[in-house]
């Protein structure tokens, strides 16, 4: 029975609903709808792999997003650039802010470094809002083209966007476990848990924490990107700090620190708060304390409470096996591997 | 001459506010070495609550602020009894996340019972008064003078009363003053108390020259994190200098700069001695 809950069956029963989400629904508002939360998730994703592996809130992560957003805009409405050209820049762009920024930002640590990075963002929301000749303001950006086709594959129904999206999401998930199930992902967790016995082992924190910052960024980046792409307008709003916030309680509520928390937590807020459309700016008001609660009861989110209740129940199971020590030899193994796992 | 010392009296003004706002964040530093991100929201709610006992209640604005201040200050213990006292374990990034909890709930609270709307402040002391050619409203004179009296008071509850002197204690060493019989629940308890007073008396004072909106805190509280990281985070001196630094470069910055930017000021600022040297001013050795 619980053979076919193993986690590879699992992930490809759940790219195939993803792929077959779409044909299912026939309905173009959920698309749309589920659209933006794969774009929302990739953000997350860039936000977990800092603030949830790393260990370094970084509160600066709407003005990345927005970067990447105004960045592709910009290059291809005003610049007259063609789409994957600036699609690739616009990254490019954000990586390189994001390296010069974590040089400097990284001279700071903890509190400082949260701090530091709350009025880095809120800088960069001003110059987006005030740097009229190159933004537009608060007029905002209009008419940003679709991704031009590829071949003979073309990006201009809401259907074949969902799966360009869906692409880039799976892409950078694979890239994520790639990264948190290798010697580098190790690293990462042993800078979480303490810097000074990461370096005294001879990690090099600052090349790491670099590198981290980086990737966050370029997924920020290019999750920004996406989404000026397919929603083809962009104001300075989407570099308020609110967004940073909004992009922190998805991975709360999914779980900080696990690889399928962004995609839990995105999912079910996403499609709470469009079930609670009138209730829109409001909703601060249950998720504000939920997001306080969780992090009190269940710091690791959604993901983290399941998986240590399903680690408590194989515990249970072994114990009660325990008269017959070869069972329990491979259940121990298991619940190690396990532990690993979960870092 | 006229416009530099007007302007410098605006930044005096500014600054009073900004310093009580900080010496409120320096102070929970000082004790649980939490940056608490909700502060401004308790700023926010200080400026709500006086203005609603001016309005709805008849209150004269003194017996209004009194009020405000024992009931944002009430505010602070509650949120240090659930939220920070269970997460004094926990890793730092918990408390930073908490707090930025209750700040979304504060915040979208206020927009939810008193409306998304900008709201002015009535305010007792309108009239403009005339010294040596140049025109001050009372309010501002008296921002500056209250705040003066604020401080003063805090110095002397400091370093004068028992009470005064464990919050002292508990900030230098949590440990050492445990175990010299003080008791650190009821110390951090009295901490967020006086904190949370403190952005009350600020809101209040600043809200009749201002305008009371659910975001009023927002740009505050960034200021006042600038101001504990210029002047060292948990110096109370610090604080209070710092703030009034950075309310004259502000008032200045937007005379002679750009009135556009001058929001960006204190950030900038912030960039340049974090880039320079990473963990504040003043900061001391072995404290992060």
């Amino acid at each position: 029975m619980a053979k076919i809950f193993k986690q590879r069956n699992m992930i490809s029963l759940l790219i195939v609903v993803a792929v077959l989400f779409p044909l299912i629904t026939n309905n173009t508002y959920y698309v749309h709808v589920m659209t933006l939360s794969f774009i929302w998730m990739i953000g997350v994703y860039g936000l977990n792999l800092l603030a949830g592996y790393t260990g370094y809130l970084s509160l600066a992560h709407a003005g990345f997003f927005a970067i990447g957003a105004y960045s592709i805009g910009i290059l291809t409405v005003k610049a007259g650039m063609n789409f994957w050209g600036a699609f690739i820049l616009s990254l490019l762009i954000t990586c390189v802010i994001g390296l010069v920024v974590g040089l400097i930002a990284f001279r700071t640590k903890e509190h400082f470094f949260a701090i530091y990075t709350l009025c880095l963002g809120y800088i960069l929301y001003l110059i987006i809002d005030k740097w009229d000749s190159l933004t537009e303001g608060v007029r905002g950006l209009i008419g940003i083209p679709a991704p031009a086709s590829i071949g003979p594959i073309k990006f201009e129904t809401e259907i074949s966007h969902y799966y360009l999206v869906l692409f880039f999401l799976l892409l950078v998930v694979l890239i994520m476990y790639r990264i948190i199930h290798s010697l580098t992902g190790r690293t990462y967790i042993a800078i979480r848990n303490s810097e000074d016995l990461a370096k005294t082992i001879g990690i090099s924190t600052m090349k790491n924490k670099l590198t981290v910052f980086v990737l966050s960024t370029f997924f920020a980046g290019l999750s920004g990107a996406l989404y000026a792409s397919f929603v083809r307008f962009i104001g300075p709003d989407i570099g308020a700090i609110s967004i940073t916030f909004d992009l922190l309680t998805y991975l709360l509520v999914g779980g900080i620190g696990t690889l399928s928390g962004p995609l839990v937590g995105t999912t079910l807020i996403v499609w709470l708060s469009q079930q609670l459309q009138g209730f829109q700016e409001y909703r601060m008001l249950i998720f504000g304390p939920v997001l306080t609660l969780l992090v009190i009861f269940y710091p690791r989110g959604i993901v983290g409470a399941v998986s240590s209740w399903y680690t408590k129940l194989i515990s249970k199971k072994d114990h009660q096996r325990i008269l017959r020590p070869t069972k329990v030899r491979s259940g121990a193994s298991i619940e190690a591997e396990k532990e690993v796992k979960e870092g | 001459m006229e416009i530099l010392i007007q302007q410098l009296f605006n930044g005096l003004t500014i600054g009073s506010v900004y310093a009580l706002v900080a010496l409120g964040l320096t102070l929970v530093y000082g004790i649980l070495h939490i940056p608490n991100f909700a502060h401004g929201a308790l700023y926010m709610m200080g400026g709500y609550i006086t203005l609603t006992m001016m309005t709805k209640f008849g209150l004269h604005y003194w017996i209004a602020i009194f009020v405000s201040i024992i009931l944002v200050g009430l505010i602070g213990v509650l949120m240090e009894r659930f939220v920070f006292h269970p997460l004094r374990e926990a890793p730092p990034i918990h408390d930073k996340i908490a707090a930025i909890g209750i700040l979304l709930f504060l915040e979208a609270f206020a927009q939810f019972y008193w409306g998304a709307e900008y709201q002015s402040m009535p305010t007792p002391y309108g009239q403009v008064v005339q010294i040596m050619g140049l025109t001050f409203t009372m309010q501002r004179i008296l921002i500056v003078v209250a705040a003066l009296v604020v401080m003063l008071l805090l110095y002397l509850f400091l370093k004068k009363t028992f009470m005064g002197a464990t919050i002292i204690a508990m900030s230098q060493n949590r440990e050492g003053a445990n175990l010299v019989g003080v008791n650190t629940n009821k110390v951090a308890m009295l901490t967020f108390m006086i904190s949370g007073g403190l952005a009350a008396i600020a809101s209040s004072l600043s809200s009749p020259i201002n305008l009371v909106f659910p975001g009023m805190g927002q740009l505050v509280i960034l200021k006042a994190f600038v101001i504990i990281i210029l002047g060292g985070m948990g110096s109370i001196p610090g604080a209070i200098v710092g703030g009034y630094i950075l309310g004259f470069s502000e008032s200045l910055g937007a005379t002679y700069i750009s009135n556009d930017y001058k929001d960006i000021i204190a950030f900038i600022l912030l960039v340049i001695i974090l880039t320079v040297k990473p963990t504040g001013l003043f900061s001391k050795g072995g404290q992060h």
